[in-house]
């Protein structure tokens, strides 16, 4: 019963934020902000979305971090490529890549962290064969990319998910 | 003091996406490819929502704040829509 | 830029900082966009600018009317967030166009489709 009225209570409590954020922190918009959300939740709940089943919320924060930092570091990395001009012999090219992952959030997560770092765009997934196509921006040691989304990436998403 | 040093910082700033706009022009113009000019006029709507924070910073008025979250939601979806043409030739299936 | 006198030196600092920090890689990021040879190295550039390009100059702008008003500004976080959230499916989507789109002229620079997928080219439906 409680999960017909609140389907999805985490989106609810994210849009109840976004809501005083944008229109202002007083009750009346407290009130008008959980309105809305309903709403919204019931639209999302017609739609019926597979639920993602998180086995290991602790990891979560760690992943973030390390995301993060990644994400610092590949932009030091491609600025001074780009800075250093064709100075520097470069390699950029495609890589593909077999995943064990199948649960359709973690991929989407995966697709989320591949693609905001510079440096390395996620193309394509091939999800008969499990295989993923990407394009790296500097494509020096194609082990060590290997080894940063299988070992750094996948397998924490692994614990978190499966 | 910290006035001369904020206005020089949003000077610098606003030139600097200002000229970032114009790299994404030129690509934009100068193609060769559809997905060129399309990946252009993403970036071009990053860097005037990007210029609009900073006019909000410059200004004091929150209001710029609301007209670059538009801005934002407005190139997402001209971008997926585009994105979504140049693979299926048409954007509704 | 009445307000800016009220800003204490410190904090005049930091916004200053964290500015030339977003516009300066949203400008390396358009500039490599621009200078770049090949379309799938051109699609990594923008990402400078839509990663912490936006962070630098969305913390700046938190910063200033934080210290400003005396009292948390954090709306504009929201942006951040969206921007995040967008810009892979922008970028996936149109990767994904233009290595179908290179594919289907046969273009030698982009791998060929796996044999799996080789049922597509003959007009069979294959789920994605």
């Amino acid at each position: 019963m409680i999960s017909r009225i609140f389907p999805y209570p985490l989106l609810i409590a994210s849009l109840v934020v976004m809501w005083m954020l944008l229109a202002g922190f007083t009750p009346g918009q407290l009130l008008v902000g959980i309105g809305v959300a309903l709403v919204a939740a019931q639209g999302l709940a017609a739609l019926q979305p597979a639920k993602p089943r998180l086995r290991r919320w602790d990891l979560l924060p760690k992943l973030v971090i390390i995301v993060l930092y990644d994400i610092v570091r590949s932009n030091i990395a491609v600025a001074r490529i780009i800075l250093e001009g064709s100075k520097r012999e470069r390699k950029s090219g495609f890589l593909t890549i077999p995943l064990d992952l199948r649960d359709p959030t973690a991929l989407a997560i995966l697709a989320v962290i591949l693609t905001s770092t510079p440096g390395t765009a996620w193309l394509d997934y091939n999800s008969a064969r499990g295989t993923l196509l990407l394009h790296v921006f500097d494509l020096v040691d194609e082990a060590e990319w290997f080894d940063l989304i299988k070992n750094r990436y996948e397998h924490m998403l692994l614990e978190i998910f499966e | 003091m910290s006035a001369i040093i904020l206005l020089w910082a949003l000077t610098a700033a606003q030139a600097m996406l200002a000229i970032a706009m114009g790299f994404a022009t030129f690509r934009m113009m100068k193609g060769p490819r559809a997905q060129d000019r399309v990946l252009g006029l993403d970036t071009l709507y990053v860097n005037s929502m990007l210029l609009l924070l900073v006019f909000g910073i410059r200004t004091g008025n929150v209001l710029y704040f609301e007209v670059a979250l538009i801005i934002g939601m407005l190139g997402f979806v001209a971008t997926v829509a585009l994105a979504k043409f140049l693979m299926r030739g048409e954007v509704i299936e | 830029m009445s307000h800016a006198a009220d800003l204490p030196v410190w904090a005049a600092i930091v916004v200053a900082v964290f500015l030339l920090i977003g516009a300066g890689l949203a400008l390396i990021g358009s500039f490599g966009f621009y200078r770049l040879r090949s379309f799938y190295d051109r699609i990594h550039a923008p990402t400078l600018g839509t990663s912490w390009g936006t962070a630098a100059i969305v913390m700046a702008s938190m910063f200033c009317f934080t210290v400003l008003q005396s009292r948390p500004v954090i709306h504009e976080i929201l942006i951040g967030i969206f921007v995040t959230i967008t810009t892979p499916v922008t970028l996936m989507l149109l990767g994904r166009a233009a290595l179908y789109r290179d594919r289907s002229e046969g273009s030698p620079e982009v791998p060929a489709m796996d044999p799996a997928d080789g049922v597509l080219e003959e007009g069979v439906q294959v789920e994605e």
